[in-house]
């Protein structure tokens, strides 16, 4: 990655300071106690550091909804946008600034309804993007209300009697979509498993889709309660081109080898109900990155003037 | 100026004489008997010509030919396409018209003025549509396909009689011609040739210079095998040498070459190369008629220019790309119409919350909702102005002509860019498949955008340190060192910290307000076209200059006092209106969009609602301005703007 080489560079330097996590973050996060979102900030706080990225060339763009008030915690420039439409800003910041390192986040209303179409469709540009998914299975921001991903029979405010359909699941539905290049899943409540996730994602040159799977403390505190108390009833998928996480081997038993360039695989463990699975479904950093194909060489304006004679000279009478 | 006396046409007396006595259906000039008569030349100021045939048999080529030709010669020009929306409805029906109408002259040509003088048609059934729409002059000369009235068709020949019938209400004055007879002379498929063969009869009824068409023929085959070429100008001498010898009449247009050089073009083309030579590189749009076109030529020379064009999954994510790649440091682009710049509202809000430039190019046409997609409308005004929840003030532009398409987007840019705000510039159907020459452009890499400004930020400055007399503020780029911060489309304050608290609200909507008034003190008042005072002022704005500028004309030879004024700047508005429409006894604004008329059922000055730039001038000088406007998916005709005026001066003055 071109920002590794210029963390590279700046070790060299005299007047290189070293950041630490808490650097990369500006003030508390207002989320409520509990919330799974500390745990993506810490992670990606973690992250930063570990890079060294430069704050001034990195940006986050979000949605709107709880988790998209997590560019106002980072040091870095921001775009808190609206509700769905983090994707097509954080393409078109991209195609405007390929250097720069671009990360979304979103919620699960966010992406997986509102703005569903645009998630399907980076997903096929490709754009090298770091995508955060932080899915709570519930509208937090807006006070309870049925998600997407909500689980089917889950009451809340807009079905009191219970979810009416079984909840989209947004492994199968990225993975369904050609171009894809990264899907992978992980859960807050595996701080470890999630930064490591988070690095293969910034590491994986295209658009890099991350599952974070979490619980609102007021909506959903349960809805992963008995995977959080039984560590069995989660696989890892394990490969040397996955996540590798060495601390996690003797808290997860299970734990599948599955090579994540296996996209049939991983479309049918994505399908299975059986046992939640965290890790890199999917990976090939060989697929067309958007921003890279589209890449257009500067023209200077003294340039572009004299080709633009030459374009009027066309229509010249 | 322009000259309307009505044209007399050279066909000798006994040819006259003959049509006058012939029964209705042997109208038609028996061709053959006319083989080597001597040819009468008229000399006529000005024309206007329609190609009418079924879509996909190339009346557009032909007539993008011919005007440009007309416009190589040194006349002025005006096209106008007609275009069903779709691609191919089925053929040698009223509803498959496809075709286009140039009007040239030896002035100035300005819109595409009144009723047509020639006409082309392949088949009776195109032509009867033209005709339902009243376009073709009284003793309009109409060139018909020969092959239908005795087709084998039995269906085909009676649809021809009864079309026949319904046109003799006018005193048209038909020639037969075996169109497709002599194009299979060359080609094996007609459709893909009538067209040139047509090109050839208008070559030699207006002495076009042979030579230009070849160029422009050679030009637009040049990706194809050079056989191409060469059929398609054998087709053109074809035409010409038909014509030479059976029809006996020809125009004579003279021509002005003009001092300066000049360049014509449609309006989507001036707004694509204006874009480029603004500076703007990333254009993301979805497609959309009648805008698609600017995102088509920017496609196929944007990269040349260090730009890109993102096609992207819908409108609302064209506007995000736009947006987002502005926010990047260059303003961006995005291209619509109408139902698109529905969808693009919320994003338009969020830059203008957001304080990031934008420029959209809204190319209006026929609403609401899906309305007409080919057709012209200026329904988008109010849109444009005010379609969003909360407060957003905007820019808006509107073109005049399609010299000003061009220009637009360099203004627009730079506007955008000094003022951290949205401009939309708002285009239309007319301008932009309409034809036109003007002065070439004396490029200047001025118009280009400077580098992206990562200097060092000052002590203390605030991602919006608002001027407070001027609301003006520096952008902060992504990748200026130091200056991390977050925008947000939720309320905030200076810092771009998230601000619910009444004096930051109130404060962040008068700083965004203020900046429309700065811009406007830049602004000089409007010019008025004719006397500075009268009895009646007509406003208008965007594409409808040219007619209502020669409909004013007309009234002003009769010695009437009318004046006009059209507008380009929306929001804010020129500067100095109030005192202008008060040296005037009445003002009334002419616009293609709908307004009710009193005396309709139910309406009356109470109910009745206005035209949209009526609408908004009432609000903004509390004159009681009168409108008249129309939406039939035309331009407007100069002869319709003309008898508005009478009407209302008819009226009386206003008290």
């Amino acid at each position: 990655m071109s920002s590794i080489a210029i963390s590279l560079l700046d070790l060299e330097a005299d007047n290189f300071v070293c950041l630490e996590p808490e650097d990369y973050q500006t003030r508390e996060g207002k989320w409520c106690a509990g919330c799974g979102d500390f745990g993506a900030l810490n992670a990606v706080k973690r992250l930063l550091s570990s890079e060294q990225l430069q704050p001034e060339k990195m940006a986050f763009v979000s949605g709107i909804g709880c988790s998209s008030r997590f560019p106002h915690y980072v040091n870095a420039y921001g775009f808190h946008g609206i509700h769905g439409r983090a994707l097509p800003i954080a393409t078109g910041l991209k195609l405007a600034r390929p250097e720069l390192d671009v990360f979304v986040v979103m919620g699960d209303g966010d992406c997986t309804s509102i703005g569903a179409g645009h998630w399907l469709h980076a997903t096929r540009y490709n754009p090298n993007l770091t995508v955060l998914l932080l899915d709570n299975n519930i509208y937090g921001l807006t006070k309870n209300q049925t998600s997407p991903t909500t689980p089917q029979g889950h009451t809340s405010n807009t079905t009191p009697r219970g979810s009416f359909l079984p909840a989209l699941n947004p492994l199968q539905a990225t993975l369904g979509v050609s171009n894809a290049s990264f899907v992978a899943q992980t859960a807050d409540w595996v701080p470890a498993h999630l930064y490591a996730t988070l690095q293969a994602a910034y590491e994986h040159p295209g658009f890099s889709f991350v599952r974070i799977l979490q619980r609102c403390p007021k909506f959903t505190p349960d809805v992963f309660t008995e995977q959080v108390k039984n560590p069995d009833l989660t696989e890892l998928l394990i490969h040397e081109d996955g996540v590798n996480a060495p601390g996690l081997d003797k808290l997860f038993k299970a734990r599948r080898e599955h090579d994540p360039k296996n996209l049939d695989e991983a479309r049918a463990l994505a399908q299975r109900t059986d046992m939640l699975r965290l890790g890199i479904f999917f990976r090939d950093d060989s697929f067309p990155v958007y921003d890279e194909i589209r890449a257009v060489s500067p023209v200077s304006a003294e340039e572009k003037t004299t080709r633009l004679e030459k374009e009027f000279d066309r229509y010249a009478v | 100026m322009l000259y309307h006396a009505p044209i007399s046409v050279g066909l000798d007396s006994r040819r006259k004489s003959a049509l006058v006595q012939c029964p209705r259906l042997l109208e038609f000039v028996a061709v053959s008997s006319m083989a080597n008569k001597e040819t009468t030349i008229t000399e006529v100021p000005e024309h206007t010509v329609e190609i009418i045939t079924n879509s996909g048999e190339g009346a557009q080529k032909c007539a993008q030919i011919f005007g440009q030709t007309c416009a190589k010669m040194g006349n002025g020009v005006w096209t106008v396409e007609i275009i069903p929306a779709e691609i191919e409805p089925p053929h040698h029906t009223v509803t498959s018209t496809s075709g286009n109408i140039v009007r040239f002259g030896t002035g100035l040509i300005t819109n595409w003025g009144d009723q047509s003088k020639l006409a082309i048609a392949f088949n009776d059934q195109v032509l009867l549509s033209r005709h339902r729409l009243n376009s073709f002059d009284d003793d309009c000369i109409i060139l018909l396909e020969s092959m239908w009235e005795n087709h084998e068709d039995e269906a085909i020949r009676t649809a021809y009689a009864e079309a026949m019938e319904e046109m003799s209400s006018k005193n048209y004055r038909f020639f037969a011609v075996p169109i497709e007879e002599e194009t299979l002379k060359v080609v094996d498929n007609p459709q893909h040739g009538k067209n040139m063969f047509a090109l050839g009869l208008l070559t030699e009824i207006y002495q076009r210079d042979l030579s230009i068409i070849e160029k422009q023929i050679a030009h637009i085959f040049r990706h194809k095998p050079a056989k191409i070429t060469e059929i398609n100008v054998e087709l053109v001498k074809n035409g010409i040498a038909w014509a030479r010898e059976n029809l006996g009449f020809q125009f004579k247009i003279d021509s002005v070459p003009a001092e300066e050089s000049r360049v014509v073009m449609n309006g989507n083309q001036a707004s694509a190369l204006g874009a480029i030579a603004a500076g703007m590189e990333i254009c993301a749009m979805y497609p959309i008629t009648p805008a698609t076109s600017v995102s088509h030529e920017l496609s196929d020379i944007f990269e040349n220019y260090g730009g890109m064009v993102h096609q992207a999954e819908d409108e609302i994510a064209a506007a995000g790309v736009a947006l987002g790649a502005s926010y990047g440091g260059k303003v961006a682009l995005t291209v619509t119409s109408g139902p698109g710049l529905a969808l693009k509202t919320e994003f338009l809000a969020l830059a203008i919350m957001v304080e990031i430039p934008l420029v959209v190019l809204d190319v209006q046409r026929g609403g609401p909702s899906t309305g007409l997609p080919t057709k012209v409308e200026q329904s988008d005004l109010l849109a444009a102005l005010y379609a969003q929840p909360g407060d957003a003030p905007r820019v808006v532009i509107a073109p005049r002509t399609i010299e000003e398409c061009f220009h637009s987007m360099i203004t627009a840019r730079r506007i955008a860019e000094t003022f951290r705000c949205v401009v939309i510039v708002l285009t239309d159907a007319n301008l932009a498949s309409g034809v036109q020459q003007f002065t070439r452009p004396e490029f200047d890499p001025r118009w280009q955008q400077d580098p992206i400004d990562f200097s060092a930020l000052p002590e203390g400055l605030r991602p919006y340190d608002w001027d407070p007399e001027t609301g003006m503020s520096r952008r902060v780029i992504p990748g200026t060192p130091g200056g991390q911060h977050t925008v947000t489309g939720l309320a905030h304050d200076e810092e771009s910290k998230v601000s619910y608290d009444p004096e930051s609200n109130e404060r962040g909507c008068k700083m965004r307000s203020r900046k429309l008034a700065v811009f406007q003190s830049t602004l000089m008042p409007p010019t008025v076209f004719g006397d500075e005072d009268g009895d009646l002022l007509v406003v208008g704005w965007g594409s409808t200059q040219g007619a209502i500028e020669e409909a004013v004309e007309r009234a002003r030879a009769e010695g009437k006092k009318v004046s006009s004024c059209q507008l380009t700047f929306l929001s804010p508005l020129e500067p100095g209106l109030k005192e202008i429409f008060s040296r005037f006894g009445k003002v009334m604004t002419v616009e293609i969009n709908y307004s009710d008329t009193v005396g309709d059922p139910y309406i009356t000055e109470e109910t009745r609602r206005y035209g949209q730039l009526a609408w908004l001038l009432r609000a903004q000088t509390l004159v009681d301005i009168d409108c008249w406007t129309s939406c039939p998916g035309q331009p407007l005709r100069p002869q319709d703007i003309y008898n508005s005026i009478v009407d209302n001066l008819e009226k009386g003055v206003t008290p």
